[in-house]
């Protein structure tokens, strides 16, 4: 099943075309990563999925992204889609209140306010995101004082108590040591049952670690889209034979 | 216990010795450490000189609640130094909060209006005070025919700590870190949540930071209320009548030269007071900060 | 922490179990087909090597998924690389125990049970040498392994005798020579099950303690 369908998308930063031409299905409850070098387009086609790039200023958008059929630039409220399309920042934000405040952020701007709806959306966000254990005795004290990858795993539970369909990871574990990022690709892959994840990585073990459908980018454009096992075994193109090999440039 | 000699430890005789190779840093050292030393010492010359002239004369008396020629109580003042600081930053907050709102979360970047405030604020805030006092006497005096009142003083203030708030405000939440706002805006939250919710608090210390200078800068001024509050030692039953704040009865005080004595002593409660104002706003920020 | 490659791990292990028991299925259906001279049993036997080739790939696959999506690193890496080299020898004695049920099938129709022998035997210690080896490699039994390895001087010395007694029946020219010929085949390839079982268990020394044949290969 299709979730997301981007058709002819070009984007502009300016007078910098970012974004050539891209065309991309992104399946449901599956994992879908984007690889290549740095500047290649990845973080910005990931953030036109929950239109995070309208905050950028000077960015010019065309082409069509749609999600379940839905033109998400056309007659989309831009919060329901947020709320929908949730996003995990590549370096840990959680905001200066308590672990809980955190995560019942989301459900509170979404207008939940009942004291046990939220208990219940905490923990369960919490054990979705394997961290409940970790924090159940330290709820009400601030999330800055949890490690790194505590930290990240706890966005990705705030990002969950707001019941998204589709889960934007950008760069997720990239400031985080191997420990911590196992623990993260682990989860990734829990939640890929419920979820539909899109994850960009610099790491291209990690993409062969933990997703299902890769898509190489190079200068703005997807260069290959295939399943992980066969983009990283046989590719098609030379250029990302090149790449994921390290024989780049 | 094992004791532990560490080796990454020099000894002042050590650094001493290794001054001998580069006199330059030896004489640079020297002269940074004693400017230290001379600011700290100028300041504690100051409050310790203060102190001495002024707990002497810090009678009772000098609280009693009303002010003649014989008692130069300082009781009425005090409440209008209060009350000049609440309704100034009443007025001035809101002000400068909301313009720095505007600067830092709504204007775009290429709005050609951002360089005029911006430009519009530092020019202010560095205007003298006189001139403010000058320009409250010709309009809020003169012009509105409001005389010399406490509204007056207050309205004068507010124009002049202004800036102070705002550029504050603007730095504190420019501090905020873009990260927590697109956290916000990611899980779906609007723009005016994301401020209230997210943005101000985690601002809060950087905008008590400016409130505090603001109130510094309200209790210490004494030339942009000579012309706009007057100078008359009583207890303004309300805005239209004429009060003077600690810092002009301690200037009329010393300048009719029959009171220096309780001028100092004025001194001393207004140090105390910019003092308790501080640890106060600090204990605030600390106390928002934690969660 | 990475629940999920342990798993993978684990099911690496159940399938060289799997492996391993229908290579020893393969092994006691050949010498039972010889013993009992029954056609049919020689037949699904020699059919049977094919199941072990479908298992061969299944291995390889997972090994190769592996070692492209997880990069495995010391006893990972040691336990995979290990698992593609073991099931070439494995595969290597399904082939032998079709090519027995092949010499069964030309034995048909002569008396050869009572010369068998020691036969029955080699059968029995190489399908124990299996089964031990392929344990040793889930259990990361090192002590098993090298059991399995001196186990070999058994299937050696049961080989040799039937090779002699052979010899003496040939010498005494009261035997039918090419039936003597096939039977010292059929030994062989006994003795040469056993020489992959040792060559099994020298992987999974090597996957335990990264030693092959007393030398660090990497």
């Amino acid at each position: 099943m299709k979730k997301f369908s981007i058709e002819n998308l070009d984007l502009y930063y300016g007078a910098f075309h970012a974004l050539k031409n891209v065309n991309l299905d992104i399946d449901e409850t599956c994992i879908t990563a984007f690889i290549g070098p740095s500047g290649c387009g990845k973080s910005t086609l990931l953030k036109t999925l929950n239109r995070m790039n309208d905050l950028v200023e000077g960015c010019k958008i065309t082409g069509r992204v749609l999600l379940d059929g839905e033109d998400i630039y056309y007659n989309y409220d831009v919060n329901l889609l947020r709320k929908n399309v949730g996003m995990v920042f590549q370096k840990p934000n959680p905001f200066p209140m308590s672990v809980y405040d955190n995560i019942a952020y989301g459900p509170r701007t979404h207008g939940i306010h009942s004291k046990a709806k939220l208990d219940e959306i905490v923990e369960r966000s919490l054990r979705q995101a394997a961290i409940f254990d970790e924090v159940k005795d330290r709820l009400k004290k601030s999330a800055l004082g949890l490690s790194g990858g505590q930290q990240q795993r706890l966005c990705i539970a705030r990002a969950l108590a707001v019941s998204p369909q589709v889960l934007l990871m950008d760069e997720p574990t990239s400031a985080l040591d191997p420990i911590s990022t196992s623990k993260i690709e682990d989860l990734v892959q829990e939640l890929k049952k419920y979820y539909t994840i899109v994850i960009v990585t610099h790491n291209m073990q990690q993409a062969t670690r933990i997703s299902d459908k890769t898509a190489f980018f190079l200068l703005g454009e997807v260069v290959e889209y295939d399943s992980t096992e066969n983009l990283f075994s046989m590719p098609q193109d030379k250029r990302t034979e090149d790449y994921i090999t390290g024989r780049f440039g | 216990m094992k004791k532990i000699i560490p080796i990454n430890r020099m000894t002042l005789c050590q650094r001493l010795r290794n001054y001998l190779h580069s006199p330059l840093s030896f004489l640079i050292f020297l002269l940074v450490t004693l400017a230290a030393l001379f600011s700290v010492f100028i300041l504690l010359f100051l409050v310790v000189y203060i102190l001495i002239m002024g707990i002497p004369h810090l009678t009772p008396e000098l609280f009693a609640f009303k002010y003649d020629s014989d008692n130069v109580s300082m009781f009425p003042a005090i409440i209008t130094t209060v009350q000049t600081v609440i309704l100034s930053l009443l007025i001035a907050a809101p002000l400068g909060i909301g313009c720095a709102i505007y600067l830092t979360e709504y204007a775009k970047k290429s709005n050609r209006l951002v360089p005029i405030i911006r430009l519009t604020a530092e020019t202010l805030s560095g205007i003298p005070s006189i001139v403010y006092g000058l320009f409250g006497m010709l309009f809020f005096v003169t012009a509105l025919h409001w005389g010399f009142s406490l509204l007056a003083g207050v309205c004068t203030l507010s124009i002049m700590v202004l800036p102070v708030v705002m550029r504050s405000t603007e730095e504190a939440l420019l501090s905020v870190p873009d990260a927590y706002r697109e956290a916000s805006f990611g899980l779906g939250a609007g723009r005016l949540h994301t401020i209230l919710k997210v943005v101000l608090p985690s601002a809060v210390p950087g905008i008590l930071a400016g409130m505090i200078l603001a109130i510094g800068r309200i209790i210490g001024e004494t030339a942009a209320l000579i012309y706009t509050a007057g100078t008359v030692a009583q207890i303004p039953k309300d805005v239209f009548q004429s009060g003077r704040t600690l810092a002009i009865h301690m200037y009329a005080l010393s300048n009719e030269g029959l009171h220096v004595g309780e001028a100092y002593a004025t001194a001393v409660v207004l140090l105390l007071t910019v003092l308790l104002i501080n640890t106060f706003a600090s204990v605030i920020a600390k106390k928002i900060a934690k969660v | 922490m990475r629940n999920r490659f342990d798993h993978e791990l684990d099911l690496l292990g159940n399938e060289m179990i799997e492996m391993g028991a229908l290579i020893e299925t393969a092994i006691g259906d050949a010498v039972r087909a010889l013993c009992q001279q029954d056609a049919a049993l020689a037949q699904r036997a020699i059919e049977f090597d094919a199941q072990i080739d479908e298992k061969e790939r299944d291995i390889e696959r997972r090994c190769l998924r592996l070692l492209l999506s997880q990069q495995p690193v010391a006893n990972d890496l040691r336990m995979i690389s290990s698992a593609l080299k073991m099931i070439t020898d494995m595969e290597r004695i399904g082939d032998h125990a079709a090519d027995i049920s092949e010499l069964t099938m030309r034995l048909l129709g002569q008396d050869y049970t009572p010369a068998l022998r020691h036969i029955p035997q080699m059968a029995e210690a190489t399908i124990k040498m299996v089964k031990e080896s392929v344990d040793a490699y889930v259990q990361k039994n090192q002590q098993l392994a090298e059991a399995v390895i001196a186990y070999d001087d058994v299937v050696d010395d049961l080989f040799d005798r039937v090779k002699f007694e052979l010899i003496d029946t040939l010498r005494q020219n009261t035997g039918d020579g090419e039936l003597s010929i096939d039977l010292l085949l059929v030994a062989k390839y006994f003795e040469r099950i056993g020489d992959h079982a040792v060559n099994i268990a020298e992987w999974v020394i090597f996957s335990i303690t990264g030693l092959h044949k007393d030398r660090r290969i990497i």
